[in-house]
C-alpha cells in the first residue's frame, strides 16, 4: 500500500505521451503495450534526468525480504510481517519530521532527545503527578513542538547550521530529561492506557483493513480521474485512462494483500493506521500546500526563496517544529511499545536510525528532493533488516555493518544522481 | 516634461560595512524607455539593482514611484509596486519544476490547495509567447540549458504583469540566436509601455536596444547619455573614467528627454 501511493505521488509530475496506436494489434494486447511503453519512456527519462525517487528502495526492499525469506520462512509470515509494521512507527514518525528537516538542506541531531523528553514528560505528568491522560499526551506532543520551535528560530536567526543548534538540543533535551525523570529511573505506564493502546491495539474486524484499502484505493483513483478530467477539459497534456487504471489497480493490489496478511494475523494495527494516515496528510501538506511549496523551495536555493519574497525565517521555524513535533509523537509510540520510560529513551541508535531511514528512503540529504513516504520505505527496510537478523540469529555485530552498508549505498545513489541531473542540464 | 519618471532615485547611497558602494546615484526609468545601466567590473550596477529591487535596500536617499517617495525595504515591496528583476545568477530553484519556479510566492490556490493545472496551463501560455522552444514544464530547472534557465526566470519577472523591468546581464550566458530571441523580447515589451533597465556588457545590445545610458564609476553616477546621439568613445571613455568630470547632476540632460 504504502509502495503504491508513493509512486502514485512520484508520478503526477510525468504525463507520458498520449498513445497513439501505429499498427493494429488484438486491442487488448495494445493497450498493454502502450501502457508498458509509456511507462518505459517515463522511466528512462527519470533515471538520465537523476531523478530516481523510490526505485532503489524498493529494489532493496524486496532483495532483503527475498533473502531472508529463503534463509528462514516464516520470515514473510503474517505474524512478523504485522510485527514489523507496527515496530517502524515510532521511529519512522521521528523519520518523517527528519525529512521535512532534509528538505531544507538541514539537519536536525535533537530528535532523539526530544522523543525521550517527550515520553518522559508524559509518564511523569501521567503516572506520578494523576494528570489526565489526555492532557499529558497534549502536553508531551507540546513539549516536542515548543523545544523545536525555539531550535528553528535560533537557527533561522542566528543563521548557524542546524545541526550545530539541535546538536546543543541533543545535551540540553537529554538532560532536562533525566532531570524530570529524577532518582526514580525508570517509570511505567498503565498497561491498559491510552498511549499503551497505541501500539498494542488492533482492529480485529477484517472488515477494517479492507476498508481502509478499499478508501485510499478508491480516493488516490478518483484524484487521478478528476484532474485528468480538468486537464483534459483545458487542453493540456494528461495521462490517459489506461495507465491511471494500472496504477490504481497495481496500488489496490499492494493495499489489498497488505490487508489479507494483516488479518491473517491479528488485524489491522492502530499504530500502522496513524503512521500511514499522518504521512499521507503530511505528504499533501509538502507537496500540495504553499508552505509545501516554501519547503521545497529553500531547500533549492536559500537566495531566490529569500527574493521571491519568502518568509525564510518563519519556514525555517516550521520546519524544525514539525520535527520537533513529529519526535515527540514518535517517542509516545516507542515509549507505548514497551509501555515504559526508562533513562534510555531516546537515546542510542535512534537518532542515527530516523536519519538513516529517510536518506534510505531516497530523501536527498543536499536538500530539495524527497517525500515522507522515503521515511516508511526506509524505515522498513532497516527493520526488515532488524527483523530477519533476529530471526535467523545472526550477531548485532553484522546487522550494523549490512545496515552501515545500506546507508552508504543510498547516501552514493543522492550523490550520483544530483550529479547526473547538473550534467543533464549542461548538455 | 509634465509627467514624473515613473521611477526616481534621488542621492541614493549603500553600503557593506566600511565600504561605500554607492554614492548619491541618481537615475530615472520612464514608461516605454529602456536604460542602459553601464560600467566596469565592481561599479556597483549590481548592487544598483539589488537596491532597487529590495533585496539590499539603501541606506540613504529617496525613491520616488511617478514622483512621490516610495519605501523599497524587502523584495515584496518592489513587487507590489511593480517592478521585476532578472537577477544575473537568475536565482531558480533547481529543484523545483518550471510551473514551481514560475510562480514561487504567488501560487494559484484552489480550496487552499495548489491549483497544479491552473498554474501549469498559465506557464505554457505564458512560454509560448516568450520562445520558440518551450521546455518540458514539469522538468526540473537544474536540468534545463542555460537558455531555457534564461527564459523560465525572464518569464517569472513578467507572471504579474510589471511596470519596470530590471535586466541584469541577460544576455552574458547565451549563445547567438537566444540573444537576439531576449533582445527582440525586450524590444516587444518597450513597445507594450514597460520601463526596462538593462545591465550589459555589450555595447553591441545598448546601441540596438537602449534608448539612453547611465554611466556608473566606482559607485558613483558618470554620465548621462542619449544612445542614439552620443559617440560610442565617449560612452565608452565615462566607463573607463577617462572622462571623470561629467556632471553628476543630471540637469542638463533633463532637456533631452
Amino acid at each position: 500500500m504504502v509502495n503504491g501511493m508513493h509512486s502514485e505521488a512520484d508520478g503526477t509530475r510525468a504525463a507520458p505521451p498520449a498513445p497513439t496506436t501505429k499498427t493494429r494489434r488484438p486491442p487488448r494486447a495494445a493497450a498493454l503495450a502502450q501502457v508498458i511503453e509509456g511507462g518505459v519512456v517515463v522511466l528512462r527519462r527519470k533515471l538520465s534526468a537523476g531523478e530516481l525517487g523510490s526505485l532503489p528502495v524498493v529494489l532493496v526492499l524486496a532483495a532483503v525480504w527475498i533473502t531472508f525469506q529463503s534463509l528462514n520462512d516464516s520470515f514473510l509470515s503474517p505474524r512478523n510481517l504485522s510485527n514489523l509494521s507496527v515496530d517502524i512507527v515510532g521511529t519512522g514518525l521521528i523519520a518523517v519530521g527528519i525529512v521535512f528537516v532534509l528538505l531544507i538542506g538541514e539537519l536536525d541531531l535533537s530528535v532523539g532527545s526530544i522523543s525521550g523528553l517527550a515520553a518522559a514528560l508524559f509518564a511523569v505528568l501521567n503516572v506520578n503527578h494523576g494528570v489526565p491522560e489526555w492532557l499529558a499526551l497534549v502536553l508531551a506532543v507540546l513539549s516536542g513542538t515548543v523545544a523545536g520551535t525555539v531550535q528553528g528560530y535560533s537557527v533561522a536567526k542566528t543563521r548557524v547550521p542546524a545541526f550545530v543548534v539541535t546538536l546543543a538540543g541533543l545535551l540540553t533535551f537529554n538532560g532536562l530529561m533525566l532531570y524530570i525523570l529524577g532518582t526514580s529511573g525508570t517509570v511505567n505506564l498503565d498497561e491498559n492506557g491510552l498511549v499503551a493502546k497505541l501500539t498494542s491495539h488492533y482492529f480485529t474486524n477484517d472488515a477494517a483493513a479492507y476498508s481502509v484499502a478499499a478508501v485510499a484505493t478508491g480516493l488516490v483513483f478518483l484524484v487521478s480521474h478528476h484532474g485528468r478530467r480538468r486537464r483534459m477539459a483545458v487542453g493540456m497534456p494528461h495521462r490517459s485512462f489506461r495507465v491511471i487504471v494500472v496504477r490504481t489497480a497495481v496500488l489496490a493490489a499492494v493495499a489489498f494483500t497488505a490487508a489479507y496478511l494483516l488479518n491473517r494475523f491479528q488485524g489491522l494495527p492502530l499504530a500502522l493506521l496513524i503512521l500511514l494516515v499522518v504521512v499521507a496528510g503530511l505528504d499533501i501538506v509538502l507537496r500540495r500546500t504553499h508552505y509545501g511549496r516554501q519547503v521545497y523551495a529553500l531547500g533549492g536555493s536559500i537566495e531566490a526563496t529569500r527574493r521571491a519574497s519568502l518568509n525564510v525565517t518563519g519556514v525555517q521555524t516550521a520546519v524544525l517544529a514539525v520535527s520537533g513535533t513529529m519526535a515527540a509523537i514518535g517517542g509516545l509510540f516507542l515509549a507505548s511499545r514497551i509501555t515504559s520510560v526508562s533513562q534510555g529513551a531516546g537515546s542510542g541508535l535512534l537518532l542515527l536510525n530516523a536519519i538513516a531511514a529517510a536518506v534510505i528512503g531516497g530523501t536527498s540529504l543536499f536538500g530539495g528532493r524527497g517525500t515522507t513516504w522515503s521515511a516508511v520505505l526506509g524505515m522498513l527496510v532497516i527493520q526488515s533488516i532488524a527483523s530477519g537478523m533476529v530471526i535467523t540469529d545472526t550477531p548485532t555485530a553484522v546487522q550494523f555493518m549490512i545496515t552501515g552498508g545500506v546507508l552508504f549505498a543510498a547516501v552514493v545513489i543522492d550523490a550520483l544522481a544530483r550529479r547526473s541531473q547538473e550534467a543533464h542540464g549542461r548538455a | 516634461m509634465a509627467s514624473p519618471p515613473l521611477l526616481a532615485l534621488r542621492g541614493v547611497c549603500k553600503r557593506f560595512g566600511v565600504v561605500e558602494v554607492l554614492t548619491d546615484i541618481e537615475l530615472e526609468l520612464r514608461a516605454g524607455q529602456v536604460v542602459a545601466l553601464l560600467g566596469d567590473n565592481g561599479a556597483g550596477k549590481s548592487t544598483l539593482v539589488k537596491v532597487i529591487s529590495g533585496v539590499t535596500p539603501a541606506d540613504k536617499g529617496v525613491i520616488e514611484w511617478e514622483g512621490s517617495p516610495v519605501q523599497i525595504r524587502r523584495p515584496h515591496d518592489a513587487r507590489d509596486l511593480g517592478i521585476a528583476t532578472v537577477y544575473q545568477d537568475l536565482a531558480l530553484c533547481g529543484n523545483l519544476d518550471v510551473v514551481g519556479n514560475l510562480f514561487l510566492g504567488r501560487e494559484i490556490r484552489r480550496f487552499g490547495f495548489l491549483d497544479e493545472v491552473e498554474m501549469e496551463r498559465r506557464t505554457s501560455q505564458l512560454l509560448e509567447r516568450l520562445t520558440r522552444g518551450v521546455p518540458d514544464l514539469r522538468a526540473p530547472v537544474v536540468s534545463l540549458s542555460s537558455g531555457q534557465r534564461q527564459t523560465v526566470a525572464i518569464a517569472r519577472s513578467l507572471l504579474g504583469d510589471p511596470r519596470i523591468l530590471l535586466l541584469d546581464e541577460p544576455t552574458a550566458a547565451l549563445g547567438f540566436e537566444q540573444t537576439s530571441e531576449v533582445l527582440d523580447l525586450v524590444d516587444q515589451l518597450r513597445d507594450r509601455g514597460l520601463a526596462v533597465l538593462l545591465i550589459s556588457h555589450n555595447m553591441g545590445d545598448v546601441k540596438a536596444l537602449a534608448d539612453r545610458a547611465a554611466v556608473l564609476r566606482l559607485g558613483r553616477n558618470n554620465g548621462f547619455f542619449d544612445v542614439n546621439t552620443a559617440p560610442q568613445e565617449q560612452i565608452i571613455a565615462s566607463i573607463t573614467g577617462a572622462t571623470e568630470n561629467v556632471p553628476r547632476r543630471m540637469a542638463h540632460q533633463e532637456a533631452g528627454w
